[in-house]
């Protein structure tokens, strides 16, 4: 099914777009209230939190440039070393934006 | 714990607000580049403007604007929005045991303004149990998220052409950067990284050999998966 994108058609998309959205929102909270939360259930959700953030990452730095790469490497390595995370993300930054303009 | 209702403080949420203001900052420089990419695909501003607002969600924003012309196809349309913006649904799970005490118009009305970051570093304090702090960070750095990511994308309209190429600038990394730090942060076990390991082999294998967009929610849920099978039994459980 296609909607024109002239007259109303925009806003109907955009109002698609918005409650599939806050479905995505709503739904993990919502879904949760009939999960009794027991040991294993709260083991499942630690593992999980961390997990999210590892499978944004990781794919980030296998699909990126070298300059993607470069940023996330350097934010690594300054975070674990220096432990300054907000100077660790600065400097990678600024290496991603020298790698692309050269 | 179980039997006093949370709710929010203004002066965390205020403090929430101010903690996320910059990284807010290079949302707000994503938000240009969303509002010129719109143009530049025929839309007007105030529908791209309503857009951000009411959507709230980059990525998905992005993809949008690829299926973008004359027609949109609504299945497809919706199919990309819901596997781009599934992570939330995670994001929900792993803050409802934080939450679940708040009203429930006050939880539904925080996930609304739940996105990776607020998400991220409001996580870390309710792991350290600082429980109103994270309330505070979760929706305080919503509402400074999603007010800049709206303002970004008005701004676009007019000097979108400055920033027509942001990752000339590295500014396509902050995000990412920003939420790896997040994982650094926190104590970890010898078992903290066999689950991320699974997470992160699970999410390369989804992105090369799974429908496009699917590759966190495997990764995370594998993750998942393999806590709960290394962790410790319990026998009340």
């Amino acid at each position: 099914m296609m909607i024109d994108t002239a007259g109303f058609g925009t806003l109907s998309i955009i109002l698609i777009m918005a409650a599939v959205t806050v479905l995505t929102r709503w739904g993990g909270i919502f879904l949760m209230s009939y999960i009794p939360i027991n040991y294993r259930v709260q083991q499942f959700i630690a593992a999980m939190s961390g997990s999210v953030l590892v499978a944004i990452i990781v794919p980030m730095f296998v699909r990126g440039d070298m300059g993607a790469k470069a940023a996330l490497l350097v934010t690594l390595f300054g975070t674990l070393l220096i432990k300054k995370p907000l100077i660790a993300i600065t400097v990678g930054i600024f290496t991603a934006a020298f790698i692309r303009n050269i | 714990m179980d039997t006093n209702e949370l709710k929010f403080e203004f002066l965390e949420v205020k403090a929430g607000f101010i903690s996320l203001i910059p990284i807010s900052l290079f949302v707000l420089v994503f938000g240009a580049a969303f509002g010129l990419a719109a143009t530049q695909e025929g839309l007007n501003q105030s529908s791209t403007v309503l857009m951000s607002t009411l959507v709230f969600a980059g990525a998905s924003q992005f993809a949008a604007l690829e299926l973008w012309g004359a027609q949109v196809p609504i299945v497809p349309l919706a199919i990309t929005v819901f596997a781009i913006n599934a992570r939330h649904l995670l994001i929900g799970a792993t803050l409802y045991p934080h939450i679940q005490h708040l009203k429930p118009a006050a939880r539904y009305g925080a996930m609304l303004v739940a996105s990776d970051a607020n998400w991220a570093i409001s996580m870390r304090a309710f792991t350290n149990n600082d429980t109103s702090k994270g309330l505070g960070l979760l929706l305080g750095g919503g509402l400074a998220l999603w007010t800049f990511w709206i303002i970004g994308t008005w701004i676009g309209f007019y000097f979108g052409d400055a920033i027509k190429n942001p990752s000339t600038y590295g500014v396509d990394m902050v995000m990412g950067c920003f939420l790896l730090t997040m994982v650094l942060d926190g104590k970890k076990q010898s078992k903290t990284f066999v689950i991320w390991t699974g997470a992160a082999v699970a999410s390369i294998v989804a992105y090369l050999y799974l429908p496009e967009n699917t590759h966190i929610i495997v990764g995370a849920l594998t993750g998942g998966v393999i806590g709960v099978l290394i962790g410790e039994k319990k026998n009340d459980d």
